[in-house]
């Protein structure tokens, strides 16, 4: 058994899918923080069978939730202080997301517009469903 | 401010004052012959579309107003690579209202935001093309007398048809639609389309033959299959005459079937039908300018109302 050890005031992401950790350090730019970051792939999960952990030592205000609940809602953000769990934050889908992912329909204007942000509108929550705002294409994939 | 990308940007109630609009202008032109006397519309076409172009034109000269613009990107700036954010910019300073056609979809939404007069979406790519389905929706009004109970007939190029697919949203939003999509297997409505209608509850049937289902039919809307949607040449040439509407298809329509369609025809009609009472499409191209009127004055806050800008 691997042993990780506790932090003391930051936040652990549960509930990873497996092997989308890294992905999730990517995209909420945890590569720019000057912190202790742990990432656990594989582990064993009872509900998942396998799944990632990441693990920050820093303030919690510092994590995009938006981009986190857009990657994926079912994520667990568990926020640590003096070593314990003091608030488990609900994630849900953001209604719009901007620069997190590109549109990729050659035919929209943000293929040739400078400067413009790639803004993503979230068009059916229960399909969870995000469209370009500019050319409606469907976001495929979400990460 | 209000722009135009959509036709969905207009409530129902909003449409019907502008249909409303429209009409009192088809019938009390000189009324508005001055109404945008002082005002200038820019059309800002970075492709070509003479019909729309000119339609537009026409609408504003209609109402005493100026026009000025360009017709094709490589006589405006874009050529020089300026983006539509800084053109809109510069245009704002010049016109009163912009219609604006552009190759990229969403061109037109990003003008909007950065624009400090009202923008018209005069088509975007394959995308929208608001004003082709308001003067649609204001042809079957005006000559139905109605938006609802009706079972409509799409023939054609239903895959890549932006015309349909803006119609068909617009006008699930009236009761008691009936949708009859007419198209060969490579040109049938995408899935995304039949299945917003399922979710809507709303009637449709695909066909294969028109003569199988135009006895039904309150309206005709035909549609070309146009060549700049494929990207093979063979499957252009081995779809694109694959209807053709003639005398004898239309001998099983019902007498008071409305025939429209989008223009240019090519081969989808053939000309022996247009002396047909049923032929409405040149009359859809009138509508259309009345429409484009009805909605720059609307734009420009300008409704002819008692107690508006009207003198």
């Amino acid at each position: 058994m691997l042993n990780v050890g506790k932090i003391e005031e930051g936040f652990v992401l549960d509930h990873i899918k497996a092997g989308k950790s890294l992905s999730i350090y990517h995209h909420l730019q945890l590569d720019k923080l000057d912190c202790t970051v742990a990432i656990i792939k594989n582990a064993r999960s009872s509900k998942m069978e396998r799944k990632d952990i990441i693990k920050v030592e820093c303030d919690v205000n510092m994590l995009n939730l938006d981009i986190l609940g857009f990657i994926d809602h079912t994520i667990t953000v568990n926020v640590i202080k003096d070593g314990k769990i003091v608030e488990k934050k609900q994630l849900s889908l953001p209604k719009e997301i901007k620069n997190v992912i590109r549109c990729k329909n050659p035919r929209c204007i943000t293929s040739i517009e400078q400067g413009l942000p790639h803004i993503f509108v979230l068009t059916d929550p229960q399909k969870e469903v995000y469209r370009c705002k500019y050319c409606e294409e469907k976001c495929r994939q979400r990460w | 401010m209000r722009h135009l990308m959509s036709p969905l940007d207009f409530t129902t109630r909003e449409l019907e004052q502008l249909f409303d609009l429209a009409n009192d202008m088809e019938q009390h032109r000189e009324r508005y012959a001055h109404i945008c006397e002082g005002k200038k519309l820019a059309t800002c076409f970075y492709e070509p579309s003479t019909r729309t172009r000119l339609s537009f034109e026409a609408a504003m000269l209609n109402l005493g107003g100026q026009v000025l613009g360009f017709s094709d990107a490589s006589s405006s700036s874009a050529a020089k690579g300026e983006s539509v954010s800084d053109t809109i910019r510069v245009i704002s300073c010049y016109a009163d209202i912009c219609a604006m056609r552009h190759p990229k979809e969403g061109a037109p939404m990003v003008a909007a935001g950065r624009s400090s007069i009202p923008v018209i979406n005069a088509g975007d790519g394959g995308h929208q093309h608001p004003t082709q389905t308001l003067t649609d929706l204001l042809t079957i009004r005006s000559l139905k007398g109605r938006l609802s109970d009706l079972t409509i007939g799409l023939c054609g190029d239903l895959k890549f048809g932006r015309t349909v697919h803006s119609l068909i949203h617009a006008l699930v939003r009236y009761e008691n639609i009936r949708f009859l999509f007419i198209s060969p297997e490579e040109l049938r409505m995408p899935s995304y389309m039949t299945e917003m209608l399922r979710e809507k509850g709303i009637a449709y049937e695909e066909v294969i033959r028109l003569e199988d289902c135009i006895d039904s039919l309150d309206l005709l809307y035909m549609t070309r299959v146009q060549r700049e949607r494929f990207f093979n040449e063979e499957d252009y040439v081995r779809l694109k005459d694959f209807y053709l509407l003639d005398k004898e298809k239309l001998s099983l329509a019902k007498d008071d079937m409305l025939i429209l369609h989008p223009l240019p025809r090519v081969n989808e009609i053939s000309v022996e039908v247009d002396d047909d009472p049923r032929a409405v499409y040149f009359r859809q191209a009138q509508y259309g300018v009345y429409i484009r009127m009805a909605l720059i004055c609307t734009l420009l806050g300008l409704t002819g109302e008692e107690g508006g800008n009207i003198c």
